[in-house]
């Protein structure tokens, strides 16, 4: 319940905050929402030297979507930010049907977008979204700013390739070739649990064919799925239902799951079949009735 | 000014660096001195001596702490005191007025919303910033936005007619 | 003119609650609330090893830490005489692990420091060096005849068996089964669950040298059992402890147990002459603290073809931690179980039953339990279920058929309860038409042919509540009574004190609105106190819904003694013969003449300032009341559920309680408790539980882990009134705070039984979590224990 004793600075911009990340050589770590960083300073399980708070920078809390549909989110977005924004709805539902997903809604008014991808939980439900939306992460440095993709960002359990004093400012999520569609399904027990198993599709459709397929999990596995390969099945043809089968397939025999107390492992690929089949079903069907 | 605890025990080795803060608190600005690592609900609650703000588990989960920052429902458990310098916290001493019970207090009483009473803080704040964005929720919506409040003692079905109760109550007042 | 009852808020009255006044405002008295003048506070360092020889503590760097005031060890309270104390079940608990720790989770050493995070950060400095030791995590190993032996600190424990217990009339059983058409086995877990009540554990303890007073505020449910007990154990005279529970943020039996804590900080108080304040978090809580459950079940009932119950044999494993320390009336080692089966007209039944030790945390009886009648219902309506499938016989109809009849009471169980009222098939059939039963057997079949499964589960019960009648009744010797006591003011207000202990049922407002009813005094003229014990009458507490039993009836009958003294004092001041006085509510009149009366008001201000001769002033009684007997509530619950067969989540489409608890002197108040309980019946049923891994690490020792559902996974429930008065109760009451989480449980697991019934699947152990539904659809094989909890393929 009582974090251990660290210093704490509130810097007014990125570069200061940078500056004090250089200077604490690894002890700093960053505090944004805090809702994944407290309860580890609480139970003891981190210990920095140093807190260097985020929340006192102007200009982080943007969402940003471009003329191309590509979207840029700030630091500072909130979950909730994500969850109650219509434009990010109509462009691009997959992170709209995860944001009210994510943990509960008290956690939501605080907890980030950027700081939860961070985090780097291996269930945690934006780095699917993330991957399943090939996004990356824009790090700022002494020396600049680099983009990182997902599959380079994520290293495993809690550990993203940040450097010591390096700063994540920002997630991009790239512009769709045609229409974004996507959903998110989430096994968990209650409010706030973690996921038993958990699937983002995101999809771009043009012409009634799909042009791209990202799906990712989470929960079945040391970390975050990347299914992308599995979906391929329903790259360059309309949605069916025999690929509908066959990516459900394909993507449950992606899936790493463990046997625990959640359920066994072939539960948990059983769960990532139907989660697919049914989000893919439902894109199939809302696409016939538009068209 | 008052630093922790100094009515309780002496003040820490004064080798422990600590902030200058001002919080808002129910409309009153508080200074004080505070440790980095002192949770705002034990600011609230040793520090300012406002034992309305309950402390119900170890984990974010329960709820029992929640406040309102800058008019949205947090778990104070899980903000530092130093980050709400400059902010304002409403807490549940500050629902009521000098005459008047807040219609949610009056709801949960009229319809039987709590038991123990130790949920009830945290329930009833989060009920609050629900009804501000959305004056007249359905039973769904309330049981949504206040799943991140845990109750043992009366089954939830009690508390979402208090916040019916409360919202048809303040939808009167304002017409 | 005779008051309004309701009006004055007595019996019937859906009062609003006084204690609602302070909790809305965030004023209530919790323990953490409580601030003492120079006040330090506690933290316990607690075992990480579940089972191991503790080799060496060094806590030189912990006192090191500034603000570090006291560091106790268990080496230290030995040399007190205080590194065991004695548990409500005649066994011994560490209080500071001294040879050996025994449970993950057990208290090894505490921190006494001048702010808690301070306690902490000495406390994460403290050295202990553990030596493994083979763990136990369930009875089936223990009872191996190589198990490493648990509690190796005791005399004449050879083994980790703590008792073997036996009731009824194994011959007469023997002869049933050998008679039977058809015998139905059924074997199940009734899994450990935590009441985890919001507010955790704690006490400020304070001992005074000037006036050698010690003053405890504390987290308990009986804080009268608790002086006597701190008066055996720290050998302080009973008149010099003062036990003060404030407020209390829930307990559900959590906050009967004397737990380590309390103890340290008491000593912890004596030594630095100080208060000191300790608050459990809510790990400490989940890991070491009274929990409720984990009883293995081998049930068998022997039936008639057409369903008549000739007899029932169960046989009960129960794992009770490193310490027995259940709280349950003495005689009886495995609480109430041998209620089961009390709604049932079963000639003969036999119940054998034994209990171990493991290397968990202690306990077993609690959470809103009514000592083990949790488990005895539900072994009852799972046996039922599965005696009606087996013979495919419709569910309703076999309880109809073997119910006691409303006319037959009163009636003596077969394992010698008698209970005295009940309108059993009433209850029922409310329920069954509520729910739609009628038709739900086409609309179930219809639904599968489009791959819906859907179900019924129905749960019926009595059961026993307000311990207890002095004859069979006691906790280390006390008797279970209850009291009360009244003084009325001369203005006619009051002020009432009673032996209980309530964490939310509301006594504030409901014991007043007793006295309203005896009285005429309106409700909100009284006030009502209790918790402490330099005030109160002595008592034995709330729990196992024993207030409204046996405290509420002390109330009612110390009301009737001031009524009978008021009598005289009307009479006198009517200038008539008592014998000519009539009472109606709040008055007595002259009974030739309506219009000729005195208010109880009245009354009461003559007390002092008007008397007869010969009788002495004032207007004040107490009563202390021995039950005659228990009383026995009973009810229908029936939950509607329909499963998602590719996923095997599973949702409640309608509940339905049907509860009769006598006369009820709160609507709103009785309503809100059952509803309370249904939760906690769903909880159980479907996500909440505690389990330990092979290395004796609890699973379920916080709240991502243990999960307690939400307003969202939480169902509504449509709740339905029968009224059949106590006969033996002063105001016709019954208990009703725990019947829920009896019943409920129960009427879940039978539904998604239902549903399943065509896959040849009888038990799935609760919880009843998704992927074991999903694992019983797919394989049609029952689904038993603990959910696994190593991590591999």
């Amino acid at each position: 319940m009582y974090p251990s004793r660290f210093g704490y600075e509130a810097p007014k911009s990125i570069e200061e905050a940078i500056g004090y990340l250089t200077a604490g050589a690894g002890e700093a770590k960053i505090l944004a929402g805090g809702q994944s960083l407290v309860p580890m300073l609480k139970l003891r399980f981190a210990a920095p030297e140093m807190l260097i708070d985020l929340n006192s920078i102007p200009g982080l809390d943007y969402i940003n979507i471009a003329a191309d549909g590509s979207i840029r989110i700030g630091a500072l977005v909130r979950h909730e930010g994500i969850e109650r924004s219509e434009e990010l709805q109509a462009a691009q539902p997959t992170l709209a049907a995860a944001a009210s997903l994510v943990a509960d809604p008290i956690v939501r008014t605080r907890g980030t977008f950027v700081g939860s991808v961070c985090h780097a939980d291996p269930q945690g439900d934006w780095a699917a979204a993330m991957t399943a939306l090939g996004g990356h992460i824009v790090a700022q440095g002494p020396k600049g700013t680099r983009e990182i993709a997902m599959k380079d960002f994520v290293l495993g359990p809690f550990q993203n390739s940040l450097a010591f004093n390096e700063i994540a400012i920002e997630a991009v999520i790239p512009a769709p070739q045609g229409t974004a569609v996507g959903s998110y399904l989430k096994l968990e027990r209650r409010v706030g649990d973690f996921a038993t198993a958990s699937v983002a599709v995101a999809l771009n459709i043009q012409g009634g064919n799909v042009v791209r397929a990202g799906i990712a999990l989470a929960g079945v596995g040391g970390r975050t799925i990347d299914a992308t390969e599995a979906a391929s099945v329903l790259v360059g043809k309309p949605l069916s239902a025999e690929t509908i089968q066959a990516a459900a397939e394909a993507v449950a025999a992606a899936a790493e799951p463990r046997t625990d107390h959640r359920g066994s492992s072939d539960y948990k690929r059983q769960i990532v079949k139907t989660f697919v089949s049914r989000i893919l079903t439902g894109i199939a069907n809302s696409e016939q009735k538009v068209a | 000014m008052s630093s922790l605890y100094d009515e309780v025990t002496p003040t820490p080795p004064s080798d422990v660096p600590t902030r200058r803060v001002t919080i808002d608190v129910n409309g009153e600005p508080r200074t004080v001195d505070v440790e980095p690592r002192l949770l705002l609900a034990h600011l609230l609650r040793q520090g300012l001596k406002m034992t309305g703000t309950h402390t119900g588990c170890d984990t974010t989960n329960c709820g029992a702490c929640t406040v309102l920052f800058d008019g949205r429902p947090i778990k104070s458990c899980t903000m530092l005191a130093v980050q709400a310098d400059g902010h304002s916290v409403e807490t549940v001493e500050g629902l009521a007025s000098a005459s008047e019970l807040h219609p949610i207090q009056e709801g949960f009483k009229q319809e039987h919303g709590l038991h123990c009473g130790f949920c009830t803080p945290g329930m009833m704040l989060a009920a609050k910033a629900l009804l501000e964005e959305n004056p007249n929720p359905t039973e769904d919506e309330i049981r949504w936005a206040l799943s991140g409040n845990l109750c043992r003692c009366t089954g939830y079905q009690n508390i979402v007619k208090s916040v019916l109760w409360a919202a048809e109550k303040m939808r009167a007042e304002s017409n | 003119m005779a008051l309004d009852e309701i009006k004055i808020g007595g019996m019937g009255a859906s009062r609003r609650r006084v204690e609602d006044n302070r909790f809305i405002r965030g004023k209530g008295n919790y323990v953490d609330d409580i601030v003492l003048p120079g006040m330090l506070h506690m933290e316990i360092l607690r075992s990480p090893m579940a089972h191991a020889r503790i080799k060496s503590i060094d806590v030189s760097a912990a006192w090191e830490v500034p603000g570090v005031r006291l560091v106790l060890t268990g080496e230290m309270m030995a040399a007190r005489n205080l590194a065991w104390m004695p548990t409500l079940s005649y066994d011994t608990q560490a209080v500071l692990a001294t040879d050996k720790v025994r449970f993950q989770g057990q208290e090894v050493a505490a921190v006494i420091a001048d702010d808690p995070y301070i306690a902490k950060d000495a406390c994460q400095k403290i050295v202990v060096e553990y030596e493994a030791l083979p763990v136990i995590v369930n009875p089936f190993q223990s009872m191996e005849a190589s198990a490493a032996l648990i509690r190796d600190d005791k005399e004449n424990q050879p083994t980790n068996k703590i008792f073997d217990w036996e009731i009824g009339d194994k011959d007469g059983t023997d002869k049933a089964f050998a008679a039977a058409d058809h015998v139905s086995k059924l074997e199940l877990h009734y899994p450990r669950s935590h009441p985890s009540p919001m507010e955790t554990c704690g006490s400020i303890a304070d001992f005074n040298r000037a006036t050698g007073k010690l003053t405890v505020y504390m987290t308990s449910q009986a804080p009268h059992i608790v002086r006597a007990a701190v008066a055996m154990v720290a050998e302080l005279p009973e008149h010099m402890i003062r036990i003060v529970s404030p407020d209390l943020g829930g307990g559900f039996g959590n906050k009967v147990p004397i737990y380590p804590g309390y103890v340290v900080s008491i000593l912890a108080s004596i030594l630095t002459e100080r208060p000191v304040k300790w608050i459990e978090d809510k790990t400490g809580n989940l890991i070491s603290t009274g929990f409720g459950r984990d009883v293995y079940l081998k049930g068998e009932l022997a039936l008639r073809k057409d369903g008549k119950i000739l007899g029932v044999r169960m046989n009960t494993i129960s794992d009770h931690g490193a310490f027995y320390a259940d709280a349950q009336p003495s005689k009886f080692k495995i609480g109430l179980m041998h209620s089961t089966f009390a709604a049932y007209d079963i000639p003969v039944a036999h119940l054998t039953s034994s209990g171990y030790y493991t290397n968990k945390a202690p306990g077993g009886v609690a959470y809103r339990c009514s000592f083990r009648v949790t488990e005895a219902m539900f072994f009852q309506e799972r046996m039922v279920q599965a005696a009606a499938d087996d013979l495919g016989i419709d569910q309703a109809e076999i309880r109809r058929m073997n119910f006691v009849k409303d006319d037959d009471f009163p009636h003596r169980t077969a394992f010698g309860f008698l209970t005295d009222s009940g309108q059993y098939e009433k209850c029922l059939n409310i329920g069954l038409e509520a729910i739609g039963y009628s038709t739900f057997k086409q609309e179930q079949e219809e639904a599968r042919k489009r791959g819906r499964l859907l179900g019924i589960g129905i749960s019926t019960m009595t059961e026993p509540l307000g311990a207890g009648n002095s004859k069979e009744y006691d906790i280390l010797g006390i008797k279970m009574f209850d009291s009360a006591e009244l003084r009325v003011h001369m203005s006619g207000k009051a002020i009432l004190r009673t032996g209980a202990m309530n964490q939310g049922q509301g006594h504030q407002t409901t014991w007043a609105q007793i006295v309203a009813h005896e009285l005429g005094i309106p409700a909100d003229d009284v006030t009502v106190e209790e918790g402490d014990t330099d005030t109160a009458p002595f008592g034995m507490g709330t729990y196992a819904s024993r207030s409204t039993p046996v405290a509420g009836a002390a109330v009612a009958m110390v009301s009737r003694k001031i009524r009978a003294k008021a009598r005289k004092i009307a009479a006198h001041l009517l200038e008539v013969s008592e014998e000519d006085i009539e009472w109606e509510l709040g008055r007595f009149y002259v009974r030739s003449n309506h219009e000729r009366g005195v208010t109880i008001q009245d009354c009461a201000m003559a007390a002092y300032s008007n008397l007869p001769d010969g009788l002495e002033p004032g207007l004040e009684n107490n009563a202390y009341y021995d039950p005659p007997n228990l009383t026995w509530p009973f009810a229908c619950y029936i939950a509607k559920i329909e499963i998602d067969p590719e996923t095997g989540v599973w949702d409640v489409l309608q509940f339905v309680a049907v509860d009769d608890c006598g006369v009820r002197i709160n609507p709103m108040v009785v309503e809100g408790q059952i509803m309370g309980g249904l939760t906690e019946a769903y909880a159980m049923a479907s996500m909440q539980y505690q389990t330990y891994d092979e290395e004796g690490n609890c699973i379920g020792s916080n709240y991502m882990d243990y999960l307690l559902p939400t307003a969202w996974e939480t169902p509504g429930f449509e709740l339905y009134e029968v009224v059949t008065p106590c006969p033996h109760h002063p105001i016709g009451a019954k208990g009703i705070g725990e019947c829920a989480t009896v019943g409920g449980p129960a009427a879940f697991v039978n539904a998604v039984m239902d549903a399943l019934k065509h896959t040849g699947v009888r038990n799935i152990d609760m919880p009843m979590m998704p992927n074991r539904v999903y694992e019983a659809i797919q394989t049609g094989k029952d689904i038993g224990g603990m959910p696994p909890v190593r991590s591999g393929d």
